[in-house]
């Protein structure tokens, strides 16, 4: 271990800076008065390099970037005090012509969303030439050259025919590696990507990543990745900014930041995500609280409020102070945190969790041979129409016991929404049945139907849209009541939707609020108060905190298993994280492209895997541990997941199965058992 | 269990909605001050207006603006700034019962489109189509053709419906795609995870979603038919003398004085102007002040 931070990542301190941000501070104008989006920012980027800016929602980190581009939204942004030096020149003196040349040319941008950040209706051949043509003068013909250079560069094969294609003809993943193309079309000294793989699968996103770094070391381009998961930081970083509310909270190599961590924040968030490489503990700790509001930030530190190692002198500023070589840390004890002096107690690993007494009998739920298809309208030429269908859940089969969770995991579009809404009955199978309580539900309708929805209920993804916006909460949690007559009067209605709002740690006041007037993570615990009002003994939970921050990730996480051991709930977990499926699921099944590859027990499937798609998953999922992550061997996932309209022959995992041959084209696997509940789709294992 | 931020942030003091609209939307509160006038002055027209609307008085024929009559007289001596009031009860009362007629016909058709789709939402968006496909003033010329005259308590009825008929084709195509966008919100499938009939998820979840949309396009249907109202009776197909109605103001033999006496088109000219620019201000700012995401 002492052998590995020995050794130095790379011989970065010899590389000259290209960007320094020099005391920065960003204004936005809003009707409610002045935000302070970033205050007094301070840091530096050398060539070859990458740095992580890490933190949650609205803690600056995109704004800053946006900033150093010239970009803020105007004119309710505006850059309030600092220096920009690029290159030896300031950039916020630059005329807007002199800013415009470097935009593009010397530094080149990646965004979020690859589906919405290329022109749909322009050839991407196009969209890759035009900076080109623009910023170096090229003629068409050497655009044309160099695009296909850098399209060889990005990964993309066959790139003569794929210029000429349109945006809608990409993956999402392919998207992504057309506009870093873009971004690295003219040579720039710094590439900027804001959240380069938040909207793209696990594995796309780890070909993603190891792409960006290994050019950004080839071409010696500095590179800034703005993201909130601490996994791609210890993976791919060099250095680290930790912002928080504006301000920077911690800044050092990813070693500093992971290793010895100096900021009560940093530390937290880093206690806060379930993760793939510790024994899972009995509570998942949490930064209890919301960041402070920007409008009206809390004197002294930003972070006190929330920090469990607070004292006096918390009440003044702290200022960033070294507490250690090149590692800065805002906050006043750094120092007893940096010679181990203070530390937060130690995660106990949990001793075999109770078996829920699980009753084995007979399954809540049982589904046996489920299928849904849907048909799509596909236009083949002008007038031609053909229906194509799409198997979006083809033929699975599981079962889930009284009191257990079991996480459905898998990619997009691998058909475990779906799963989830033909449980809800919100869409009608094709096939199978769904056996709740002993009695099947795949067909039932009318007055049947509405007395296992009191029974079957859901927590959705998005807090900010699956809440009526006209209601109040307390009317969106009352409606049930009053409408299965589940309280005598409107009295007892009131006090239950108070019993409700504080069961879920919220505050009976809360009733009088409309949806928007409430945060992300206290929308997503009305919606759980919701699902509660009707005392169901089943809930699908697609999704539930994958919109969330990490820091409230995990406390709803906690709130989740809380009420699952008061009330004695069964969940089905449908989620793409792997860490947070693991840490709550008692048994899990992994889905690939509408069929079921693996189900195990929690600690046999991410233990001994047997699948190679469950291998291939685990292995693209980074862990916040620099030392874990560089000791791992790459081994990605090659390709694309094949598209739902044209399935594989098969096995629908050959096509970037390592294990794959000729049998696997031919045969579909069966699920078999392989152990006590190990259960797996595969020929080769 | 330890709650998310203990005292969050303060809840704003509950205050006037009417006050908090006009410090939010200072132009819809001036659109709405023009509005509450002219609906004043035509609910008290024969307290407010100084003389009788249809007593001729061939002693002040075309007399310019004065102290005696401030918008000055027509060519039969009556008196403009009364017949504008009177006008007013006119416009407003034609206004408003064809676009309440015309818009709630058309969010039915819209909602219900919408909700059923297929076959139904099918017939319906033809037929939508068929009406969108004629002009405004044509369609309404159409109606008033076919059906004639039909007084009810002084009120032309076909005229209403002829105004009704143009606006609802535009308000079942606003409202249907409202009604579809929300049809697939998460918190519609909640609503039926939860079990509660259609008719409670369409009157307790859609329609009061959808309600933005219509009021919007229900204070712009009224400016749009007090046009239109006015460009009929022009046509003289509207409202009929000796009835002051601000279009027919315009037309008659204003047309042969008002080079002697531009007064006589000026005011009832600035009443039609005046008054949809008023609704439409207001209805601007009620789009805006109805985002729930706008309110605070």
């Amino acid at each position: 271990m002492t052998a590995a931070l020995a050794e130095p990542r790379r011989e970065a301190a010899v590389s000259p800076v290209i960007l320094s941000v020099e005391d920065l501070h960003v204004h936005f104008a809003t009707s409610r008065g002045v935000v302070r989006a970033v205050e007094g920012l301070s840091y530096q980027v050398r060539r070859g390099e990458v740095l992580a800016v890490v933190g949650e929602s609205g803690c600056g980190k995109s704004v800053s970037a946006l900033a150093i581009m010239r970009l803020l939204a105007r004119p309710a942004g505006r850059v309030a005090g600092g220096r920009i030096v690029f290159d030896g020149r300031d950039l916020l003196t630059l005329s807007e012509d002199a800013m415009r040349a470097v935009r593009g040319r010397e530094i080149g941008m990646v965004f979020q969303e690859p589906m919405t950040s290329l022109n749909p209706v322009l050839p991407i051949g196009l969209q890759i030439e035009e900076p080109l043509r623009i910023h170096l003068g090229m003629n068409p013909d050497q655009a044309r050259a160099r695009a296909v250079e850098l399209l060889q560069l990005v990964g993309i094969t066959d790139p003569q025919r794929r210029l000429d294609q349109y945006p809608h003809h990409f993956s999402g993943g392919m998207r992504q590696r057309v506009m870093i193309a873009i971004g690295l079309a003219c040579n720039p000294k710094l590439l900027i990507a804001d959240e380069p793989t938040t909207a793209l699968d696990v594995t796309i996103q780890a070909q993603i990543l190891e792409l960006m770094r290994d050019l950004a070391r080839r071409l010696d381009v500095a590179l800034i990745i703005i993201t909130h998961n601490l996994g791609i930081v210890a993976r791919y970083a060099d250095r680290v900014n930790v912002m928080y509310a504006a301000r920077v909270a911690e800044q050092g190599t990813a070693d500093d930041i992971f290793l010895n961590p100096c900021h009560p924040y940093t530390m937290g968030l880093m206690r806060s995500v379930p993760r793939l490489d510790r024994p899972r503990g009995e509570r998942l700790e949490t930064i209890e609280g919301l960041p402070p509001n920007l409008l009206a930030p809390p004197a002294g530190c930003r972070f006190a409020p929330r920090c469990q190692f607070k004292y006096e002198a918390c009440e003044k500023e702290p200022s960033l102070a070294e507490c250690g070589a090149g590692h800065r840390s805002a906050c006043h004890r750094a120092h007893e945190f940096a010679t181990g002096r203070l530390a937060p107690a130690a995660i106990e690993p949990l001793a075999a969790r109770a078996a829920m007494a699980a009753d084995t009998a007979a399954p809540l739920l049982n589904v046996r041979h489920l299928k849904k298809f849907f048909a799509v309208a596909r236009s083949g030429g002008m007038f031609a129409r053909t229906i194509v269908e799409v198997r979006a859940v083809n033929d699975i089969s599981f079962s889930i016991q009284k009191g257990e969770t079991l996480g459905l995991v898998g990619e997009s579009g691998c058909g475990k929404t779906t799963v989830g809404r033909l449980i809800l009955r919100l869409e009608t199978p094709t096939g199978g049945s769904i056996e709740f309580d002993g009695r099947d539900i795949a067909e039932a309708r009318g007055d049947e139907l509405r007395r296992n929805r009191r029974r079957i209920q859901a927590i959705f993804q998005d807090p900010y849209s699956s809440l009526n916006p006209r209601m109040t909460v307390g009317q969106i949690i009352a409606e049930p009541l009053t409408v299965y007559r589940l309280a005598p009067s409107a009295r007892a209605a009131k006090d239950r939707v108070a019993e409700l709002l504080s069961q879920v740690g919220l505050f009976p006041y809360m009733a009088e609020r409309y949806p928007h007037e409430m945060s992300g993570g206290q929308r997503q615990r009305v919606g759980i108060a919701r699902a509660l009002a009707m005392e169901p003994s089943f809930i699908v939970c697609d999704e539930p905190v994958s919109a969330l921050d990490v820091s409230i990730q995990g406390q709803i996480i906690n709130l989740l298993e809380d009420l699952q051991r008061r009330l004695g709930l069964t969940y089905l977990f449908i989620a793409h994280d792997l860490a947070v499926v693991r840490y709550i699921s008692t048994r899990v099944v992994v889905m690939y492209l509408g069929r079921i590859m693996e189900v195990a027990d929690r600690d046999t499937l991410y233990g001994a895997p047997l699948h190679p798609y469950t291998k291939a998953l685990l292995d693209a999922a980074p862990v916040p541990d620099p030392l874990a992550e560089r000791a791992r061997a790459p081994r990605m996932l090659k390709g694309e997941i094949p598209s739902p309209l044209s399935p594989p022959t098969g096995c629908v995992f050959h096509t970037r199965c390592p294990l794959a041959d000729d049998d696997c084209r031919r045969v579909v696997p069966e699920l078999r058992e392989a152990g006590s509940g190990h259960q797996v789709a595969c020929i080769k294992v | 269990m330890v709650a998310e931020a203990a005292p969050a942030l303060p809840r704003p003091a509950r205050r006037s909605p009417v006050l908090a609209f006009c410090l939010a939307q200072p132009l819809g509160a001036a659109g709405a001050i023009a509005i509450t006038a002219m609906g004043l002055a035509a609910v008290f027209a024969e307290r407010v207006a100084p003389y009788d609307p249809v007593a001729i008085d061939f002693g002040a024929m075309l007399a310019a603006p004065s102290v005696e009559h401030w918008f000055g007289t027509d060519a039969f001596g009556r008196d403009i700034l009364t017949r504008v009031i009177y006008g007013a009860r006119t416009a407003l009362a034609i206004g408003f019962l064809s676009s309440l007629l015309g818009c709630t016909v058309g969010a039915v058709l819209g909602v219900a489109s919408a909700y059923f789709g297929g076959r139904i939402d099918m017939g319906i968006q033809r037929l939508v189509d068929i009406l969108l496909s004629f002009p405004i003033i044509v369609l309404a010329l159409v109606v008033v053709a076919m059906l004639g005259r039909n007084l009810v308590l002084g009120i032309d009825f076909n005229l209403i419906l002829a105004i009704a008929v143009p606006t609802m084709p535009r308000v079942a195509r606003v409202v249907r795609s409202a009604a579809l966008s929300i049809r697939e919100m998460p918190y519609i499938d909640a609503a039926r995870v939860q079990g509660f009939s259609d008719a409670r998820i369409i009157f307790r979840h859609m329609v009061p979603n959808v309600a933005a949309p219509y009021l919007i396009m229900f204070t712009a249907a009224i400016a749009q038919a007090i046009l239109l109202e006015a460009s009929l009776s022009f046509l003289g197909l509207g409202v009929t003398e000796p009835t002051p109605a601000w279009g027919l103001m315009l037309s008659g033999n204003a047309s042969d004085f008002y080079r002697e006496a531009p007064w006589m088109i000026l005011f009832p000219g600035l009443a039609i102007s005046v008054a949809v620019f008023a609704f439409n201000l207001f209805g601007d700012s009620l789009r805006d002040w109805l985002d729930p995401k706008f309110k605070v």
